[in-house]
Formats: structure tokens, C-alpha cells, sequence
């Protein structure tokens, strides 16, 4: 396409608005604390145990999609089913649900007057105002995003290469391991940065199931409730830069090559 | 011996319908069909790769119709050799023998004279998207020789080569049969790779197995219209028979043996046609009188087009002979064919 086209001008245009639209509020975010602020936030027992709560809670969202989905994901990447389509439209409900929504709903299920919420208390596990509420929330809105990536990533991996596993004498999840997995593996990264940055960039839900104990963004707006938007910068500062530091390490892994196979 | 009988596979809109099969052990099976015909799906039914909606598949008398891929005995290599990209060459052929008890000894052994046999030793450290067309078929073809398996399924191996690899790859795959004893079971739908390397083939089409038999068999009786234009019968007319006689609307001609139908079709290669200027003073008993209505360059034949009455037979002739002859379009001419060389189905 010629520089001089009025399609490629148009189309640059946008960009340049586009990139403006996203960068202007989050430069000036990160630009409006002074360096000696962002110090005294940093000394903040209470900043520094909410960011933590946010990245290990997402983790460990991050961490159950891992477990669960992966063999969902290769379910639904490799079979044909009856119902194949609701399924997948079911995994991808918690992405069109508005979030304080998500809240309420596990909290219906989770509280004490429905028997799965019984059932949990009685083995002791809490779901509201809890780390487990937290982590709870943080898979049901993160979970889709895991899914969805691995399954177009195993997708890409040639069935073939399954099929003469097996014929080798390979059992299933030998296969699996041994050719499916090291094929797919920058899309189990990927999946597990988008499950991770959607379950970190949670709030409506987390706020409805778990106020306390806080996680970054709960304790930003709480911040900004009572004291007003110079006081819930520099958290939103910190939160956006240690986060950006973990994308950006896990996205240069993943970047040498998109297709595996 | 393998044999499947009355084998059918759903797969959407695609059917496979009633397959029966007998393979020899140790032979060098064919099949061979049109794309799309279903012999892609027949191989990986075969290997357990489909599942299956009727009949079974036997090898030596055990049926495997329900076992897994794993545990059938039958290595497949595809026309895209399916190497696996994150491994060597090395780490390709020696991907299934941890799933197969073999002394060690013997299996180093036996990998050394694999990798030699089929001149990879070289290679063994590269990774698969480093190899070329040739060097990835012979990888993929030790690989599924180093497990020992008793039966090789190679779907189209010779289709993704150029010329030169192609006949390599054709030498090697005999010799390789003809040292190791296991038996090949090959899809191509290319007749003159089956008559080179086959011992027995099956020709389908729609889903189902259309012809079956020893590969000159085929060749030489068709069976079918299909199957006689498959293997390159040009010449196929329908026909009505009477004692040896077949009637070609006008046409009258001799054919080898009485035919048990009163209608059917029968076909001539082309290069059983011989065409003169004269009427030939010979043992053959078809000469008819006809003119030239069309010359296709095929590269060094001519296929000549000669009209006789309501059909239009053609024949395979030389550049050479076509010069000598002064043959061109309209040039009066005489169309011989032995009866032997008449094909009745």
C-alpha cells in the first residue's frame, strides 16, 4: 500500500487516535504522582499486601485454569460433538456477563442458603470475604480466556502428528505430552497471561463476593472513595507497573514464532 | 493376512460402505481411487484413527476392530510425513521405542542400519524443517520401520516428491519391502506407481471398493467403466454382444469370447490401436476404415483422434511415426486392434 493513498491516511489516522485514546489517560496516570509519593506508597503496608493479593489470587486463578481447562481445551479443539456449540458458548458466558453480576451469582451459590454453599461450610471453606471467594471469582472470569486461546493453539497442531504418535504406540496421553503439549505450549502461555490479566484487572465481581480482604484494584477504589483521586494514583501507579513488568516478560517468551505446527 | 469385512465409517456426510479386503501377509497391497474417493479414511480406520460403524478388521485371524491405535501393529505414514517439528531427526525415528520391549543391543543395531540403509546418519541432528522432500520421507519412513510393526500404511508418499525423488523413493520402498517383509499397504491414486510396486490392489470410488485383485489383473480386465477409465482405458464404448460379436451402433467388432450379458461396455488401450494408410494383410480381425479429427501433443506421443462411423477411437503413436505417416487432421486412415485387445465388461 502506497504512503500515499488516502486509505493508508485514513488508516493511520485512526491509529494515531487509537493509540492516543489508550496512552493519554494511563501516561498521565502514571506521570501525575511525584517520584516521592510513589516512595511513600511503595512503604505502605497495606498497598504493598493488596498488589501482592492481586498477583498471587491471579496466579493462582491462572493456575486452576491450567489444570481444568487444559484437557477441556483438547476436548473441545479435537472432537465433534452434539452440543459442542452450547458448550463453548457457556464457557464464553462469564465474558458477556456484567461482573457485579458474577458476584451475585457465586455468591447465590457459595451463601449459605443453597446446599453447595452448605456443603463448603461444613468443609470449612469460606467463600465470602475470603481469599478462596477471591480466587473463586478470579477463575470463573479469567477461565474463558485460557480456554479459548490453548484451543485455537491445539487446533493449529496437525492431528496427524497424533495419529503416527499412536501408531508408533504411543497411548493417548503419552501423545499428549509428548507431541501435543511441547507443540502448544506458547499458547498455554498466552492463555495464561489473558486468564491472568482478566483476573487481575477484576473488581465489580471481587467487590460483591470480597471486600476484604483487598486486592489492589478494591483498595484503589477505596482509596479514591475516601481520599480522592491523588491518593488512589500512586497504587494504581504501582499495580499498572508491576503488572506491565509480568506481561511484558511472559509476551517475550511467547513472541518467537505463533504457529506451532 | 489382514481382512476386513464389511467395514463401514460415517464420517458427516461421507460414507464408508461395505469394504471387504483381503491382504496377504508380506505383500505389497494398493489402493488406488479418485481424491475424495475415501482412501484416506479407509487407512486411518484401519489404524484405528476412525472409529467404525460395521464389520471388522482381522490380522491373522485376531480382530483388532476395537483396539487402539497403539496397540494394532500398524505404522502410518502420511504424504506430509507428519515429522514431528520439535524433535530431531534422531529424536523422530526413535520416538516409539519406548513403547516397545526390545533389547537394546538389537535396537541400536537395527536403528545404525536404518539410518545407513536409507542414508539419513547425517541428519540425525537436524530438525525436520531443515530436511528436504526426500530427506523428510526417509525419516518418516524410518521411523515407522525402526517399532517393527507388522503392517505399513503410506498414504500417497510419492505424491508431495518431484520426478527425480520420486523414483529414489519408488526403489527404496521396494527394496525395503522386499528386505524387511512387512507388508505395505499404499494409497495413491497414480496406476503406473501401483503396476511398479504392487503385488495386489483395490480400486474405490464413493466410498466403496470397486474392483480388487492382482495389480495386472486390473490392468488388464477392468471390470468397469470406471475402473477401465482409472487405469487408463481411453477407448470404452458401450456395446451390445451377440456369440463374439459386439455391436457398436454401426460398428461390428470381434471380440475374444462370448459375453454372458446382452449389453455391457468393452475398451481398447491406445496403445493396443495401430493405425495405417492401407488396409493391413495381417491376423488381426478388427480394420476399419476412418479419418483423423484431432492430434494432442503428449509430450513424446501423439494421441491421435480417428472417427469411424458413430465413434471416435484414439491412439497412442509416435512423433516419429506420425511424421513418417504425414498424419493430420482429415488424413484418411486405417484403425486395427487385435481381438485379444478387446476388453468386455
Amino acid at each position: 500500500m502506497s504512503r500515499r493513498e488516502p486509505f493508508y491516511l485514513m488508516s493511520l489516522s485512526c491509529g494515531v487516535v487509537v493509540l492516543a485514546f489508550i496512552l493519554l489517560p494511563l501516561v498521565e496516570l502514571l506521570t501525575a504522582p511525584s517520584p516521592a509519593m510513589l516512595r511513600e506508597t511503595l512503604q505502605d503496608k497495606n498497598v504493598f499486601l493488596a498488589i501482592r493479593l492481586s498477583i498471587c489470587t491471579a496466579a493462582a486463578a491462572a493456575g486452576i485454569s491450567f489444570i481444568v481447562g487444559t484437557p477441556l481445551a483438547y476436548l473441545l479443539a479435537r472432537s465433534h460433538f452434539r452440543g459442542k456449540h452450547l458448550i463453548e458458548a457457556i464457557i464464553d458466558l462469564p465474558i458477556v456477563i456484567p461482573h457485579p453480576v458474577v458476584g451475585i451469582a457465586i455468591l447465590g451459590v457459595a451463601g449459605k442458603n443453597h446446599w453447595l454453599g452448605q456443603m463448603l461450610a461444613e468443609l470449612g471453606i469460606r467463600i465470602m470475604g475470603s481469599t478462596t471467594g477471591i480466587i473463586t471469582v478470579l477463575t470463573f472470569v479469567g477461565i474463558p480466556f485460557y480456554i479459548n486461546t490453548l484451543k485455537s493453539g491445539i487446533e493449529a497442531v496437525s492431528p496427524r502428528l497424533e495419529n503416527v504418535s499412536r501408531s508408533l504406540g504411543a497411548p493417548m496421553w503419552s501423545t499428549f505430552f509428548r507431541i501435543t503439549f511441547p507443540l502448544a505450549w506458547r499458547s498455554v502461555l498466552a492463555g495464561l497471561i489473558m486468564c491472568c490479566a482478566r483476573a487481575i484487572s477484576e473488581f465489580g465481581a471481587v467487590v460483591v463476593i470480597a471486600y476484604h480482604p483487598m486486592i489492589a484494584p478494591v483498595l484503589i477504589y477505596e482509596r479514591y472513595e475516601a481520599y480522592g483521586l491523588n491518593y488512589s494514583q500512586p497504587v494504581a501507579v504501582w499495580l499498572v507497573l508491576v503488572c506491565l513488568t509480568l506481561f511484558l516478560l511472559l509476551r517475550i517468551l511467547t513472541l518467537p514464532g505463533k504457529k506451532a505446527a | 493376512m489382514i481382512e476386513i469385512n464389511g467395514l463401514g465409517v460415517e464420517r458427516g456426510e461421507f460414507r464408508l460402505k461395505d469394504i471387504n479386503l483381503t491382504i496377504d501377509d508380506g505383500g505389497f497391497f494398493v489402493l488406488m481411487g479418485p481424491t475424495g474417493s475415501g482412501k484416506t479414511v479407509l487407512l486411518e480406520a484401519m489404524a484405528g484413527l476412525v472409529p467404525t460403524s460395521d464389520g471388522n478388521i482381522a490380522i491373522d485371524g485376531r480382530d483388532i476392530t476395537r483396539l487402539p491405535p497403539e496397540r494394532r501393529s500398524i505404522g502410518i505414514m502420511y504424504q506430509d510425513y507428519a515429522l514431528f517439528p520439535h524433535l530431531t531427526v534422531a529424536g523422530n525415528i526413535t520416538y516409539g521405542l519406548r513403547y516397545h520391549r526390545h533389547d537394546k543391543k538389537i535396537t541400536d543395531k537395527r536403528f545404525r542400519q536404518l539410518v545407513d540403509d536409507l542414508g539419513i546418519r547425517h541428519l540425525l541432528n537436524r530438525r525436520p524443517g531443515t530436511l528436504s522432500g526426500g530427506e523428510m520421507q526417509r525419516t518418516a519412513l524410518a521411523r515407522a520401520l525402526l517399532v517393527e510393526p507388522r503392517v505399513i500404511i503410506l498414504d500417497e508418499p510419492l505424491s508431495a516428491l518431484d520426478q527425480r525423488f520420486r523414483e529414489e523413493i519408488r526403489l527404496l520402498l521396494k527394496q525395503i519391502h522386499a528386505t524387511t517383509g512387512i507388508t505395505f499397504f499404499m494409497v495413491t491414486h497414480d496406476f503406473s506407481e501401483a503396476l511398479t510396486l504392487a503385488t495386489g490392489a483395490a480400486i474405490m470410488n464413493s466410498g466403496t471398493i470397486v474392483r480388487t485383485g492382482a495389480i495386472r489383473d486390473i490392468f488388464q480386465r477392468p471390470g468397469s467403466s470406471f475402473v477401465a477409465d482409472f487405469v487408463g482405458m481411453k477407448n470404452i464404448f458401450p456395446a451390445t454382444f451377440s456369440g463374439t460379436t459386439a455391436t457398436l451402433g454401426s460398428l461390428r467388432i470381434e471380440i475374444p469370447h462370448a459375453h454372458h450379458k446382452a449389453g455391457g461396455y468393452i475398451a481398447i488401450r491406445p496403445e493396443d490401436i495401430v493405425i495405417s494408410l492401407k488396409p493391413l494383410e495381417s491376423s488381426i480381425r478388427n480394420s476399419f476404415a476412418g479419418s483423423i479429427n484431432g492430434i494432442v501433443d503428449q509430450g513424446f506421443l501423439y494421441e491421435v483422434y480417428i472417427s469411424v462411423k458413430d465413434a471416435t477411437f484414439i491412439s497412442l503413436v509416435t512423433k516419429g511415426s506420425a511424421v513418417d505417416l504425414g498424419l493430420d487432421i482429415g488424413t484418411a486412415i486405417q484403425v486395427c486392434f487385435k481381438t485379444s485387445a478387446v476388453h468386455i465388461f
